[in-house]
């Protein structure tokens, strides 16, 4: 196979790599973040693929029994239950945090006063841990002291308590993550919005395009890179929720995470299938991905 | 678009584009302090005042109350310990490693950079709950169940693609010259990057060092899968059980939660200028 100088060629960039002391020291320093990814990352996802085809529980390792785990999966309401509300939660909620962040973002992409205490007031539902904000809605949520249970009732919008009503918790989700990420949207969106040069829109201006042909003309084309970004960061972010459906639905409220989390640490029988939840989870988050690169074009390159 | 606004076509209209706009932007922060600042005035009101309808706005009389109760309750106490411990010792660790790995891939040439990079980056994507079970399997092996140390590895794998993400950033924003420089003077490449780069680089160090302690501070899906005893149990994990243990109390549910999101508050509030250019280093890029 190895012709002399096919070897020869091979030697030549090994020795190129490990020869120079500067190259050296670059992979003595890229070794142990790229080893604890490798062990803690990439590794589980290849075992976590083996044990889906078993039938292994959490202390041992089973035999191979085929694609009955993801049969079983199939057929199991709550997984299916958990799938149409990651679905419906991920798809509504990133809409409304791009459409209503995009709406800020041009509307404060401006010098004026005040701009620090508005980006602090941005970053203050960010910053917060999921679970404690998915905490403090459920106070104000809560039938007996919650504020907008009470402002509900009065305003006559909704009879029954939200947090023990499904479709009503499933849309009090949508309304905390909304809350939570669309203000961090606004704020990658401005970023992109600050890089587009003025004279740009000055020249359309005189052109003669009005407001609409300048957003759709100039700003959605030169914003796409931002756009996309912040649209796949949020649409995973969005597709592996556990945190928030966990905590705001008191284990009442399922997703495709809290129905692997359920496998894993609340019902052992359910090991296989959670494991098979798993696969399906990391399989379709990669085509979402796939899809934002391939299909929409997003640019992927990390170097200059 | 927003230039054409403020500038207006004359004195009135531009005077009441500037009120709309505030008003807009009053609405705006309103809505994102809002549930903070009523969630607070639920911890510091009495138990009669929290259940009365209609609701009181203002609170009558203000008590400390539940304060005193959360503080002087042990498994509160000691879930904010383990949260510092936990974050404070994932922040070091992804400093450490990704600082390294970050200036080899800013600064330096070689072969597999661009894949190396791609690798960690694909992690943020990277559904953590894919993981979960062979990651269990794998900690009870090793006696790292119920350990800081479960939490900590996990915690640190998923937070360095943001650490190398933006130390990588604020790395190439030095000049070039200043190795070449150290190493004209004899330094080895290490020596480069310890004496010349780490000083240098210390305000983008300092904003990734609390952008990662942001990220492990609030992590839940690890800490509640690999910790199930109160003894290393982190704030994530210990509040919400809260809703269980004080059942009827809502006031001191309020006042933890209160506690917990004051340090972050205070951090965005002083930080809130860095907070921004580092989060919004690379996303501008595409």
């Amino acid at each position: 196979m190895t012709t002399p100088s096919g070897e020869k060629k091979r030697r030549g960039w090994l020795k190129e790599e490990f020869g120079n002391p500067e190259r050296r020291a670059a992979y003595y320093m890229i070794l142990p973040a790229l080893i604890i990814v490798l062990v803690v990352a990439c590794y589980p996802v290849l075992y976590g693929i083996v044990l889906s085809f078993t039938d292994s529980t959490v202390t041992t390792f089973g035999s191979f029994i085929g694609l009955e785990n993801y049969v079983e999966m199939f057929q199991n309401p709550d997984f299916l239950e958990g799938l149409s509300n990651t679905l419906i939660y991920t798809v509504v909620s990133v809409a409304l945090e791009f459409v209503i962040g995009l709406g800020i973002a041009l509307a404060i992409n401006q010098a004026f006063r005040g701009r620090g205490l508005v980006r602090a007031a941005i970053l203050v539902p960010w910053a917060f841990p999921t679970v404690i904000s998915a905490a403090m809605w459920r106070l104000m949520f809560q039938d007996q002291v919650g504020i907008i249970q009470y402002v509900a009732n009065a305003i006559g919008l909704i009879s029954e308590p939200i947090l023990s009503d499904r479709t009503l918790l499933l849309i009090a989700a949508i309304v905390v993550d909304t809350w939570k990420t669309m203000p961090f949207m606004a704020l990658l969106l401005l970023a992109g919005l600050q890089t587009i040069p003025g004279d740009v829109y000055e020249a359309a201006r005189v052109d003669g395009a009005n407001v609409m042909q300048r957003f759709f003309r100039i700003t959605l084309p030169l914003l796409k890179g931002a756009i996309l970004v912040a649209l796949l960061f949020r649409t995973l972010d969005a597709y592996r929720a556990y945190d928030l459906f966990w905590v705001l639905g008191n284990r009442e409220l399922q997703s495709l995470s809290t129905f692997v989390y359920e496998g894993v640490r609340i019902s052992q029988l359910q090991f296989g299938q959670g494991n098979a939840a798993a696969v399906f989870i990391f399989v379709t988050a990669f085509l979402i991905a796939l899809f934002f690169i391939r299909v929409l074009g997003m640019r992927t390159s990390v170097e200059e | 678009m927003a230039s054409a606004t403020t500038k207006g076509k004359g004195a009135g209209r531009s005077v009441l584009n500037a009120v709309l706009f505030y008003v807009f932007l009053v609405i705006f922060v309103l809505v994102s302090v809002l549930p903070l600042i009523w969630v607070f005035k639920m911890s510091i009101v009495t138990k009669g005042e929290l259940f009365a309808t209609p609701p009181t706005i203002l609170p009558h009389n203000p008590t400390g109350a539940e304060y005193v109760q959360i503080f002087s309750d042990p498994r509160f106490l000691h879930a904010l310990v383990n949260s510092a411990i936990i974050s404070g010792v994932t922040t070091v660790v992804c400093l450490f490693f990704g600082s390294t790995a970050a200036y080899a891939i800013a600064r330096l040439k070689f072969r597999f950079r661009t894949s190396v990079m791609t690798l960690i980056l694909a992690l943020s994507f990277f559904p953590q709950v894919a993981i979960i079970a062979p990651l269990f399997i794998q900690y009870s092996k090793v006696g790292l169940i119920n350990t800081y140390w479960a939490a900590i590895i996990s915690d640190t794998a998923f937070a360095l693609p943001l650490t190398v993400w933006l130390l990588v950033a604020f790395f190439r924003e030095l000049p070039a010259d200043l190795e070449e420089a150290a190493r004209v003077d004899g330094a080895t490449t290490i020596q480069a990057f310890r004496k010349v780069i780490v000083p240098l680089a210390a305000p983008g160090v300092f904003t990734t060092a609390i952008l990662t302690f942001i990220f492990a501070w609030n992590e839940y899906l690890f800490a509640n899968t690999f910790l199930f005893d109160e003894s290393t149990q982190p704030v994530t994990v210990v509040i919400p059980n809260f809703a269980t243990i004080y059942t009827v109390d809502y006031g001191a549910q309020a006042a933890a939660a209160v506690v917990v999101t004051v340090p972050l508050v205070i951090l965005v509030l002083i930080f809130q200028r860095r907070i921004v250019s580092g989060l919004t280093a690379g996303a501008v890029k595409g």
